[in-house]
C-alpha cells in the first residue's frame, strides 16, 4: 500500500507542499509553514550559537581558568546595553571592535587568496610559445582572451575617472566580458537549483508516496 | 630567534650478515627461475619473504620546518635497504615520536614505501622530541634507531609570502595616502553611478504610493566587507526615507548586523532632524537560517507589498528567490553584491544592479566620507599599478623573463 510513511515524513511532506503553494499565491498554508519555519529556525540558531560558539569558546575556557575571556564576555554583554535608552551608545564599542578586527584580518586573506593568485594566474600561462604559435592554437587564444578580459574588466572597475576615450572603450569591452561570464554562471547555477528541486521531488515521491522505489 | 636545528646522526652499524643472506636468497631465486622452478607460486613467495628480516631505515635529519609558527618538524630518513633488494616487501613507514628518550614512542603518521620524508605537524614550539621510523611489512616491522632531540621553532616571517607582503604594503600605503589627501582636499571625484539617481527615484515612488521600503543587507554579519558597504548605502536610504516620511523595513539575519543597522538608521534620522520618527522596531531580527529568512521576507513582500526593494550585501542561493518575488509584486528593485555567482540573478530580475566593487564605490560615494572616498581612490591607483604589472609580466614572460611571476609565488 502507498503512503505508509511515519508521521514526521507526513509533516515534512505537508510543509513542503505548503511552501510550494506560494508558487500559486500567498495563502494560509504558506503562512503556517512560513511562521513554523521562521520560529523554529530562530530558536534552533539560538541554541546552535550557544553550544557551538559561546559555550566552547567563551564559558568553558573561562571555567578552566582562561580569564582573558572576560574581555569578549564583557564586549558581548555590552550588546545588551541597547535595551536601555541611556546606555544604548555603549553598543558601539563591541560593534567597532568586531568590525575593525575582522576587516583587518581580511585584508591579508583577500590579497593572498584572491588578488595575488589572480594577478599571477593572468600572465603565468604566457611564454614564447603562446605568442609565436608553438603552443596549441586554441589554448593560446584562450590565454589572450583571458588577458584582454582581465584588463578590460579592471578598467570597468576604475572609479576615479569618467569612462571616456581609452577608458570608455576598455570599460565597454569589460562589461561585455562580465555579461558573458554572468550568462555562463546563470546557466550553471540554474542547473544546480534544478538538482535541489529533484531532491525535494524525490523526497515526496519516494519517502512519502513510495511511488519511486 | 633560534636557528633550525639540524641533527646529523651517526650511521648505525649495518647487519652485513643479514644483507649477505638476502643477496644469497635473491641469487637462489634467479637460479630457480633459470631452472624453471615456479617461484612465483603464491604459497612459496610469502614464505621466502617471511624468512627474511626487514632491515631498519636510518633517520638522517630532524629539521624545524621553515616559515611556520613552530608547529612542525621535518623528518628525513634513508630507506631500508630491503626496499631495493626485495621490492614490495615493505608496505609503509611509520613515524613514531616520544617526548623523551625513555618514554613510549607513539605513531604520529605514516607514509607509503618509497617515501623518505614526513612532516610532523603536531609539535609544540621549542619542546624537544625524539623520533624513530618503523619499516612495516606484511608480517613484521623493524624500527630505526632513535634520533633526537628535534625542536620546532617559530619564525617571525614567512619568506615565501614576500610578494603578498609587498602587495599588502603597497595597497595599504596607497589607501592611507589617498585618505589623507581626501581629508585635506575635502572632496574628490568619483564616477557617478546610475544607481545613485535610482535610489532617490525608488524611495520617491514608495512615498507617492504610500508603501514602505524594504532593505535587505544580505546573509552575512558585520564582519563581511559587503555588509559594511551596505551600511553606507543604508545611511543614504534612511536619510531619504526620513526626509519623505516613508517607512523603512529592515529584517535582519544576524543580531550584530541588526544593532549596526539600528545605529546607522538612527544617525540618519538625527542628521535630517527627525530623531522622533525613528522606530527601532522597524529594524528587527528574523532568523539566522538562510531559507527561514527567505520564507519570512517573501511573506513580507507578498503581504505588505513594499514599493522599493533594496538587496545590498552578501547574497547566496536566496538571491533569485528574493528578486523574483519582488518582481512579481511590481516593486522597483535595486541590488548589489560582490558574490559573482549571484550577480546574474540580480542582473536579470532587478532594475539596477551594483556589480562587485561598485557596491563599495557606491557606499563611499553616497556617504561622502573622505575616508571611504580616499580609500576608493587609493584602490584605483593600486588597480592601475596591477594593470601595468600584468602587462609588464606578459611582455617579460614572452622574452623568457619570469621574475615578476616568481615574486607572486606563494608556495
Amino acid at each position: 500500500m502507498l503512503m505508509t510513511s511515519g508521521p514526521w515524513v507526513w509533516i515534512a511532506a505537508m510543509l513542503t507542499l505548503a511552501i510550494y503553494s506560494f508558487l500559486y499565491k500567498d495563502n494560509p498554508f504558506y503562512k503556517i509553514a512560513e511562521y513554523i519555519f521562521v520560529g523554529i529556525s530562530a530558536g534552533y540558531w539560538a541554541i546552535f550559537l550557544w553550544w557551538n560558539y559561546a559555550y566552547p569558546n567563551l564559558f568553558e575556557p573561562l571555567a578552566k581558568g582562561n580569564y582573558l575571556n572576560i574581555i569578549p564576555i564583557g564586549l558581548g554583554l555590552m550588546m545588551f546595553t541597547q535595551l536601555f535608552r541611556r546606555t544604548a551608545w555603549l553598543v558601539r564599542f563591541p560593534l567597532t571592535f568586531v568590525l575593525g578586527v575582522s576587516l583587518g584580518l581580511q585584508i591579508v586573506a583577500a590579497v593572498e587568496g584572491d588578488m595575488v593568485p589572480q594577478l599571477r594566474g593572468t600572465f603565468s600561462p604566457f611564454s614564447r610559445g603562446v605568442l609565436f604559435g608553438t603552443a596549441d592554437f586554441w589554448t593560446s587564444i584562450g590565454y589572450i582572451v583571458l588577458l584582454v578580459g582581465v584588463l578590460s574588466t579592471l578598467i570597468y572597475f576604475f572609479f576615479s575617472k569618467e569612462h571616456k576615450g581609452f577608458l570608455g572603450a576598455g570599460a565597454r569591452i569589460g562589461i561585455y566580458f562580465l555579461m558573458i561570464a554572468f550568462g555562463a554562471s546563470f546557466g550553471y547555477t540554474v542547473m544546480a537549483r534544478i538538482s535541489l528541486l529533484f531532491g525535494r521531488l524525490h523526497f515526496l515521491f519516494s519517502d512519502w508516496l513510495h511511488v519511486i522505489k | 630567534m633560534r636557528e633550525p636545528e639540524l641533527r646529523q646522526l651517526a650511521k648505525p652499524d649495518r647487519d652485513t650478515v643479514e644483507v649477505m643472506r638476502l643477496k644469497l636468497i635473491i641469487v637462489a631465486a634467479i637460479i630457480a627461475v633459470i631452472c624453471n622452478v615456479d617461484i612465483a607460486d603464491a604459497s612459496t613467495t610469502p614464505q621466502v619473504a617471511d624468512s627474511i628480516s626487514i632491515l631498519p631505515p636510518r633517520i638522517i635529519s630532524l629539521k624545524d620546518t621553515p616559515n611556520d609558527a613552530g608547529t612542525s618538524i621535518d623528518i628525513e630518513w634513508e630507506l631500508s635497504p630491503t626496499e631495493s633488494l626485495i621490492p614490495g616487501m615493505i608496505i609503509e613507514y611509520q613515524v613514531l615520536r616520544a617526548p623523551s628518550p625513555d618514554s613510549t614512542f607513539e605513531q604520529v603518521g605514516s607514509v607509503p614505501a618509497g617515501t623518505s620524508t614526513y612532516t610532523d605537524e603536531g609539535t609544540i614550539p621549542n619542546k624537544p622530541y625524539w623520533y624513530r621510523v618503523a619499516a612495516v611489512g606484511r608480517e613484521q616491522q623493524v624500527v630505526s634507531e632513535m634520533a633526537g632531540p628535534g625542536h620546532s621553532v617559530m619564525q617571525w616571517f614567512d619568506r615565501r609570502r614576500i610578494g603578498v607582503a609587498i602587495f599588502v604594503a603597497l595597497t595599504c600605503t596607497l589607501v592611507m595616502v589617498f585618505i589623507e589627501v581626501a581629508k585635506r582636499k575635502g572632496k574628490m571625484f568619483l564616477r557617478r553611478l546610475p544607481v545613485f539617481d535610482a535610489i532617490d527615484e525608488a524611495i520617491g515612488r514608495a512615498t507617492e504610493m504610500g508603501r514602505k521600503v524594504l532593505y535587505i543587507m544580505g546573509q552575512m554579519d558585520v564582519d563581511d566587507p559587503q555588509t559594511v558597504a551596505s551600511m553606507s548605502i543604508l545611511a543614504r536610504v534612511a536619510e531619504r526615507t526620513a526626509d519623505y516620511g516613508t517607512r523603512l523595513d529592515i529584517p535582519c539575519v544576524w543580531p550584530m548586523a541588526m544593532s549596526m543597522a539600528r545605529e546607522t538608521v538612527k544617525e540618519s534620522y538625527l542628521r535630517v532632524g527627525k530623531p522622533d520618527e525613528f522606530n527601532a522596531n522597524d529594524i528587527y531580527y528574523m532568523t539566522s537560517d538562510q531559507f527561514g529568512y527567505v520564507a519570512g521576507v517573501d511573506g513580507i513582500m507578498m503581504r505588505d507589498r513594499p514599493a522599493a526593494n533594496f538587496y545590498l550585501g552578501s547574497f547566496f542561493a536566496e538571491s533569485l528567490i528574493f528578486a523574483e518575488t519582488g518582481y512579481t509584486t511590481g516593486a522597483i528593485q535595486i541590488a548589489g553584491t560582490a558574490e559573482v555567482d549571484q550577480l546574474p540573478f540580480f542582473v536579470v530580475a532587478c532594475d539596477y544592479t551594483l556589480i562587485g566593487e561598485e557596491l563599495y564605490a557606491a557606499g563611499a560615494s553616497l556617504s561622502g566620507d573622505p575616508i571611504q572616498i580616499g580609500s576608493i581612490r587609493g584602490q584605483d591607483v593600486a588597480k592601475a599599478i596591477f594593470f601595468v604589472y600584468i602587462v609588464a609580466g606578459v611582455v617579460l614572460k614572452l622574452f623568457g623573463i619570469n621574475w615578476l611571476e616568481t615574486l607572486l609565488k606563494i608556495d
